[in-house]
């Protein structure tokens, strides 16, 4: 498990390196002239070497390349030029509304999915396993941005329960803070939940046909207790895959959805960096979303990893 | 004695099958007919007209500005289509002969084709989408290359696993052992013999591309006015949608349609053409 373990990290290293070089690559190398970029084409001559000066574009590509990535590692991102804030707090700011959000998300499309994966999958074939089924296949096909946005014509302004948009900051009061988190969850989470309630059953269904759970029912174990001592690791193991995949395009979901509800969170200060042309902001607000991205896979991995052995041992793949 | 015809009659007895594909053709019917000609054209402006409830000469109303809604339905549909359809060109022109190649060579090659098609799975398409256009300004191309991007890996890996499964049969053996070169077997044996589960994954694909675009022209990465796309039409929706709610609603529903349409068809064709694959693929979240 330790050679395993280490593999994965080593090969997380490296993707997470070509990643930085290519988010360098495309928001440092190729505008040319980052300062011109970013003042504009009708930015004086003085100000455009002020700014070069004052970004450190000066020094060769690789040089910056490497301290950028070194202020990463010890939390300092450089300065925003359009906000002259240090881009290490703006973006801890916003990760207090993206993350809770992203968590919040996962869990409740979890708490969804899996439970009406199993009673589809216990029940297969009866009219209720239809229902949920095509319920599900509805699910998948809707977009979670319109999802919240019909969530908030419902729930905020017709029946004026939850507030239509906009954050109440956790320090001020944390009741209202996750109440203005509660529809762009739900936005998010039903789309993912009937993927995932798909999946579950489709593991289900195919461990509850297979050939060592008839002969632990021909041991004399009940369907119950054969599948759930041998068939849920099992079952596990696509579920794994989806659950990993999903948090992973949660976070980008979340960028999305946030617009819906206006809340401050990564997503609106990404596409403000962007028409304000705040490359620095940008590129790493990019790549905390890439980070979150690939480390989820990572654990991902080591998780099917430990659930299952044979993966272990081998190296391909 | 069974002709392709009757197997093409068989399929339409599957009925997800056919009611995908037909809807699915419906929606691409109404999307190419917007090309010849609209009830009325959505470049004209007319505020005097602005949100009006469904009517005789406005089917479904008018948006914020004035524009009809049928008309910016069918263009959106259109729009949304093509952007999805080019995106699964990219990812099959790209992904399959990459899948093709791992599958052929093996050993490093096969490495460190495996290696790029994590690296590229690992990226949403909206952060491929953010990184170009904050290059080169949003537009529908900006939409395409990053969707087309996210389906490379998803291609080749539909293509290497299809030629792995075939590589130890007879018949490709026999071509080998008869001196074709490898170019040659993946075209005249493999490609034929896998053409099937790649039409599965583009199906799919495309749908996954119609709430990919809209995602993305939604939070102003994709389509750009005076075009429109449904995801454009959700994004000027948000501001008028407490007035109007049928803004977002029309667009919103045809997106819903065409996803559904789509993945029935793929899962249809998945029952019909191999009863073994019948796997939940399904879509998932792209952006």
């Amino acid at each position: 498990m330790i050679w395993f373990a280490l593999q994965k990290l080593l090969g997380l290293v490296a993707t997470l390196l070509v990643a930085a070089a290519i988010t360098f690559i495309a928001l440092d190398l190729l505008p040319g002239d980052t300062a011109r970029f970013i003042l504009g084409i009708n930015a004086t001559p003085e100000s455009v070497e002020a700014l070069r000066e004052q970004l450190g574009l000066n020094a060769p590509a690789l040089e910056r390349f490497f301290t950028w990535l070194r202020g990463m590692f010890v939390g300092d991102f450089g300065m925003s030029y359009t906000q002259r804030e240090p881009v290490a707090g703006l973006i801890a700011g916003r990760l207090g509304v993206t993350l809770p959000l992203t968590f919040f998300a996962m869990i409740l499309s979890a708490g969804i999915g899996l439970p009406i994966g199993i009673l589809a999958a216990r029940k297969r074939g009866s009219a209720v396993d239809t229902g949920l089924m095509t319920l599900s296949q509805l699910g998948v096909a809707v977009p979670n941005f319109w999802f919240g946005m019909l969530l908030v014509l419902l729930f905020a302004v017709t029946l004026r329960w939850l507030p239509p948009g906009g954050f109440v900051p956790w320090g001020d009061n944390v009741f209202g803070a996750l109440g203005s988190l509660i529809l762009p969850s739900f936005a998010l989470a039903l789309p993912q939940a009937a993927i995932l309630a798909r999946v579950m059953r489709t593991a289900l269904v195919d461990v509850q046909s297979s050939d060592y759970i008839r002969t632990a029912r021909a041991k004399g174990l009940t369907m119950s207790e054969a599948v759930w001592r041998h068939g849920v690791r099992n079952a596990m193991l696509p579920v794994l895959t989806i659950l990993g995949l999903q948090f992973a395009y949660l976070v980008a979901g979340t960028v999305i959805v946030e617009n819906v509800f206006y809340l401050p969170g990564l997503g609106r200060l990404i596409f403000d960096a962007i028409s304000a042309r705040d490359l620095i902001l940008v590129r790493s607000s990019v790549m905390i979303l890439i980070v979150a991205v690939i480390g989820t896979m990572f654990l991902t991995e080591l998780a099917y990893g430990w659930v299952d052995p044979r993966l272990r041992a081998r190296r391909d793949e | 004695m069974t002709s392709p015809f009757d197997s093409i009659k068989s399929w339409f007895k599957h009925p997800s099958l056919r009611i995908g594909a037909i809807a699915s053709l419906v929606f691409l019917l109404i999307g190419f007919v917007s090309v010849l000609w609209t009830p009325y054209p959505i470049e004209t402006v007319s505020i005097s007209n602005a949100m009006q409830d469904p009517s005789l000469a406005h089917w479904l109303g008018t948006d914020h500005l004035g524009r009809d809604m049928v008309s910016l339905v069918m263009k959106g549909t259109l729009t949304s289509f093509v952007v999805a359809t080019i995106a699964v060109a990219i990812g099959a022109v790209i992904g399959i002969p990459l899948g093709l190649a791992a599958a052929s060579w093996g050993g490093a090659g096969e490495w460190a084709i495996l290696r790029v098609n994590d690296f590229l799975f690992a990226f949403p398409a909206l952060i491929i989408a953010i990184l170009i256009t904050t290059l080169f300004g949003p537009s529908a191309i900006n939409a395409m290359i990053a969707v087309g991007i996210f389906n490379i890996p998803v291609f080749a890996r539909v293509a290497r696993g299809g030629a792995l499964s075939l590589k130890t049969l007879d018949y490709v053996a026999a071509a080998r052992l008869s001196g074709m070169g490898p170019i040659e077997i993946a075209r005249r044996h493999i490609l034929p013999n896998i053409a099937s589960l790649i039409i599965v994954q583009a199906t799919i694909q495309l749908a996954l591309g119609i709430l990919a675009e809209a995602s993305l022209s939604y939070v102003g990465l994709g389509t750009q006015p005076p075009a429109t796309s449904l995801g454009l039409m959700l994004k000027d929706a948000q501001t008028y949608a407490l007035l109007k709610p049928s803004l977002a609603l029309i667009p919103g529903i045809t997106i819903i349609l065409i996803v559904i349409a789509l993945n029935l068809a793929g899962d249809g064709l998945r029952d019909q053409l191999d009863p073994k694959l019948r796997r939940l693929g399904g879509a998932r979240g792209v952006a």
